[in-house]
């Protein structure tokens, strides 16, 4: 469209990075600092995560408790469903938000409440109405506590982050260990097809801009659940 | 230090006379030419550089009891003379240069002196040493093994004490506000002493302290290691 | 006007530096940050390897970013987004405030992003008649002040939950309250409103992905996620130096960025944006821009020695543990990027004359460079600015005194003497204090000048 700044700004950039700039230095001591180390993988660097699947689930656990995630462990959907009612019960849900997915149906509609499904309504502005938004992801990272999500995974980009309560369901299979793990998953997921939009949720809305205090629910969602089910599931 | 703080250099002298070794001191040398390097006068700095450099030529170590001037020494007369007919000399003279901590401990193994300092002290870290040398272990080594001395750890004990050379002078209001927080760690550990091993760092925090009616004395490294 | 940005710098931290409210106020904000960092750091396998490839990959970025910038590019145009190239400021500004104009916008809301500051796009869009609404919570209460982000990272960390009570109270009429809690929900209602209401969301952007054609943007608060949800254009700024070759990067990126920058193992959302909604999803944007700005990065490009600067990742580690940032405070630095990574790009963006002031206020502590997870040498950047500044206009009266300098270490027996002479005056400077030359003035304003010594080493090894 405008080729000529383009050009303009490339050329510059050309010029400039004619003279190569000195590499960067004072390595651990385990890498030579003038190689340039490329990493295919940060995963020796980062924080470690347990090898075996249990280890996995524990850290996950513990992480979203510093998060103050509310993280369920259900070996199937009869206790899943019943989990949600107890919160449709408590939080006194009124209108649910989610997007159709085998995993996810029964479990809406055990709820019984008026549901807007995002396939039927585009327009992501309704969802202001909205006491709760239920979607499925495309992985958890045990690392950090995360949710790894799409626009095609979880019903575009509004519905797990408009409603002040936002439910994740997932499958233990869906478990990852770390970060680098996560990214692989979206490369070879998506190939060269992805979703306009995706995102790493991890824990609940946040902010720390009054006297760098604490306080949840900013923007997004004040409430996150994350509801694992069992192999069987 | 030659004319403010000679102590720092008899005690330097008498504590590697006492290990058997021999000092010389270059009556040449007055500075290293960090304060024009600093101020951006780089060619001011090379012209007293060079002379440094002449007189400190050959092969023996060359101890510096300033983390200050050991990293313009080590760490920025190689940048200083880059690409010039000196860069060699100055990349020699940077090996053999060492501060005067890291010389005892690292180079000859020492860190008991047989030293003895009644007091409670408490230690600054000068930034030069610290982040262009890495030298933190050093002193404290060589401060635990003084008989009847106690150290105690200030809080933000890394935090610069802002000094910083001309920054001094050019910055007094931004130079004051760091060395008050500086001092009031330093006065909350309830030391006697105020331990460093750079006395640049040591001239501003006396000079505040001073000024303040203070009873806390600022002493270098060397001194305190000096006294038996 | 080299005078007018100078002066202005030390008038107002000779005014900051005397507050001992400020001080102690921002004393206590870093502290908790302090500790987390630690904490998290300390879970790192290897933190220092971490800094070391983050500034590998920074580096081969940089180094080829021509060809990572037209693959981030072809990548993003095949998916319908639109990339506009901008040379400065002004070409930024004009698309954006004309592609309002073609939209007929009325509102505009934006999440964080520390270079549409960098180009004022705020003034631009209200001077055309637009609502601009700034939607994360540190910068919505800056705007409501009229005044700039204090911070890279913590725009509002200069101020106490009362003096945000009491200006939520005046501007929004709400009831006061002594609670982050309430003040941030007082907040979130308003923005709500504004989020459904907006014609379009601007953000900023972290990273850019060339492998995919991706924008990465870090928040915590969930604002940038609704701003580039709702409103039916979406529009990112970003500087050209943000690209970043492969997703993966992002699995060392992300932490990093968030354990130098706030001390979290990750932030809350991480988001990657890589066009407008596509065909098979149910909701986002129609159209989405890239604002790819140049502004001067070229330039500080083209300085092979300071590069790496470039390497920024807008973390706010150096600020937070600067001794002079924490002194002075953020406002006092006149520029868009406070701290130490401001003291070196801002002369390569905006003029080396005018802000060459920032590299000598500094201690060269180091710190800094210390904390950098990109590993940029920032303090001795500082160093080099002051020699380019010197070597391009020295001040005659500096250069006549370090030239006198350089000449008196060469005859040391002369200083000695001088010194043995001055001695017995040293007492008496203070009284003869307003007629003495700026520096010792400075120095005498809060300190007492060392005593010369009764004898000199140099006299002491003669006697030996």
């Amino acid at each position: 469209m405008n080729e000529g700044k383009r050009e303009a700004i490339l050329g510059r950039i050309r010029e400039a990075v004619r003279v190569a700039a000195p590499r960067p230095h004072e390595g651990s001591g385990r890498y030579d600092s003038n190689a340039i180390e490329v990493p295919q993988t940060s995963r020796e660097w980062l924080p470690s995560v347990p090898l075996d699947a249990e280890g996995r689930l524990n850290l996950f656990r513990e992480k979203c408790s510093q998060l103050r995630t509310e993280f369920r462990f259900l070996s199937g959907q009869e206790g899943a469903a019943a989990a949600l009612a107890d919160l449709r019960n408590k939080q006194k849900w009124t209108v649910l938000g989610s997007h159709h997915h085998p995993m996810l149906d029964p479990l809406v509609q055990s709820l019984g409440l008026e549901t807007l499904y995002v396939e039927q309504h585009p327009q992501s502005k309704s969802l202001e109405r909205c006491s709760v938004g239920i979607t499925a992801c495309d992985a958890l990272i045990a690392q950090t506590g995360s949710i790894l999500l799409t626009a095609r995974s979880a019903g575009g980009r509004a519905l797990s982050v408009l409603p002040p309560h936002h439910v994740v369901v997932a499958s233990v299979d869906q478990l990852l260990p770390d970060l680098p793990a996560a990214f692989e998953l979206l490369y070879e997921k998506y190939g060269d097809n992805y979703p306009s939009f995706a995102t790493l949720i991890t824990g609940p809305s946040r902010t720390g801009d009054i006297e760098r205090i604490l306080v949840l629910g900013a923007h997004g969602p004040r409430d996150l659940t994350i509801i694992l089910l069992g192999t069987n599931a | 230090m030659d004319q403010l703080f000679p102590s720092v250099g008899i005690s330097v002298v008498r504590i590697f006379e006492k290990l058997g070794h021999t000092v010389d001191f270059k009556e040449s040398i007055l500075c290293c030419g960090q304060p024009a390097f600093n101020a951006g006068f780089w060619d001011e700095s090379r012209d007293i550089a060079v002379r440094v450099l002449q007189s400190l030529s050959g092969e023996g170590p060359v101890v510096v009891p300033s983390g200050s001037c050991t990293a313009m020494v080590k760490n920025f007369y190689p940048e200083l003379f880059r690409a010039r007919s000196e860069a060699a000399v100055a990349e020699q003279l940077s090996r053999r240069t060492f501060e005067f901590s890291s010389f005892l401990v690292d180079q000859l193994g020492v860190t008991d002196l047989g030293s003895r300092f009644p007091a409670r002290v408490t230690f600054h870290d000068g930034c030069h040493g610290l982040r262009e040398l890495q030298i933190k272990r050093q002193p404290r080594l060589l401060l635990e093994r003084v008989k009847d001395l106690t150290l105690v750890e200030m809080e933000d004990q890394t935090s610069c004490c802002g000094f910083g050379g001309t920054f001094a002078v050019k910055f007094p209001m931004i130079s004051t506000a760091m060395g008050e927080t500086k001092s009031a760690s330093a006065l909350s550990t309830e030391a006697e002493y105020l331990v460093s091993n750079d006395s640049s760092c040591l001239m501003h925090l006396q000079g505040l302290l001073n000024r303040q009616n203070k009873k806390l004395k600022t002493v270098h490294l060397a001194e305190v290691l000096a006294s038996y | 006007m080299s005078f007018t940005f100078a002066s202005k710098f030390k008038i107002q931290a000779t005014k900051v530096t005397a507050d001992l409210d400020h001080r102690a106020k921002i004393r206590a904000a870093l502290k908790s940050y302090e500790t987390a960092r630690d904490e998290r750091k300390a879970q790192y396998q290897d933190w220092q390897a971490a800094r070391h490839g983050a500034a590998s990959i920074k580096w081969e970025s940089l180094n080829h970013l021509d060809a990572y910038l037209v693959d981030f590019v072809t990548k993003l145009s095949a998916r319908g987004t639109k990339v506009f190239w901008a040379g400065n400021a002004q070409e930024a500004r004009d698309y954006i405030v004309a592609l309002a104009k073609e939209k007929r916008a009325h509102t505009i809301i934006k999440s964080k992003t520390m270079t549409s500051e960098e180009i004022h796009l705020n003034e631009a869009l209200r001077q055309a008649g637009y609502e601009v609404v700034e939607s994360d919570l540190g910068e919505f209460i800056v705007q409501l002040r009229g005044e700039a982000p204090y911070h890279l990272v913590f725009p509002a960390m200069h101020l106490t939950r009362h003096e945000i009570s009491d200006l939520f109270h005046e501007k929004l009429h709400s009831a006061p309250s002594e609670h982050p809690e309430e003040l941030t929900m007082i907040a979130r209602k308003e923005l709500r409103f504004k989020y459904i209401q907006a014609d379009i969301g601007i953000s900023g952007a972290n990273f850019g992905i060339a492998e995919t054609g991706m924008i990465s943007i870090t928040e915590n608060e969930g604002n940038g996620r609704l701003t580039t949800a709702l409103p039916k254009v979406h529009v990112a700024l970003m500087g050209i130096e943000k690209v970043i070759p492969r997703l993966s990067d992002l699995a060392l990126f992300l932490p990093l960025l968030a354990t130098a920058g706030t001390g979290q193992q990750i932030t809350c959302y991480n988001s990657l944006i890589g066009g407008p909604r596509q065909s098979d999803e149910p909701d986002g944007p129609d159209e989405f821009h890239l604002v790819l700005l140049d502004n001067n990065r070229t330039q500080l490009l083209a300085d092979a020695e300071q590069r790496d600067a470039l390497h920024c990742i807008r973390c706010g580690a150096c600020l937070n543990a600067c001794p002079i940032f924490r002194n002075v405070g953020g406002h006092t630095y006149g520029t868009t990027y406070q701290g130490p990574i401001g003291s070196v790009i801002t002369p390569h963006l905006r003029g080396l004359m005018d802000w060459k002031h920032l590299s000598y206020a500094s201690s060269l502590c180091g710190a800094c460079t210390e904390v950098c997870p990109v590993k940029i040498n920032l303090h001795h950047h500082l160093l080099h600015n002051r020699r380019n500044a010197v070597a391009s206009r020295p001040d005659p009266s500096e250069r006549a005194a370090f030239r006198l300098f350089a000449f008196l270490t060469r005859y040391p027996g002369l200083v000695n003497r001088l010194a043995r002479i001055s001695r017995p005056l040293v007492p008496f400077v203070r009284v003869v204090k307003p007629i003495l030359p700026a520096p010792i003035k400075g120095w005498l304003s809060s300190r007492d000048l060392p005593k010369i010594a009764r004898e000199s080493f140099r006299d002491y090894w003669k006697k030996r």
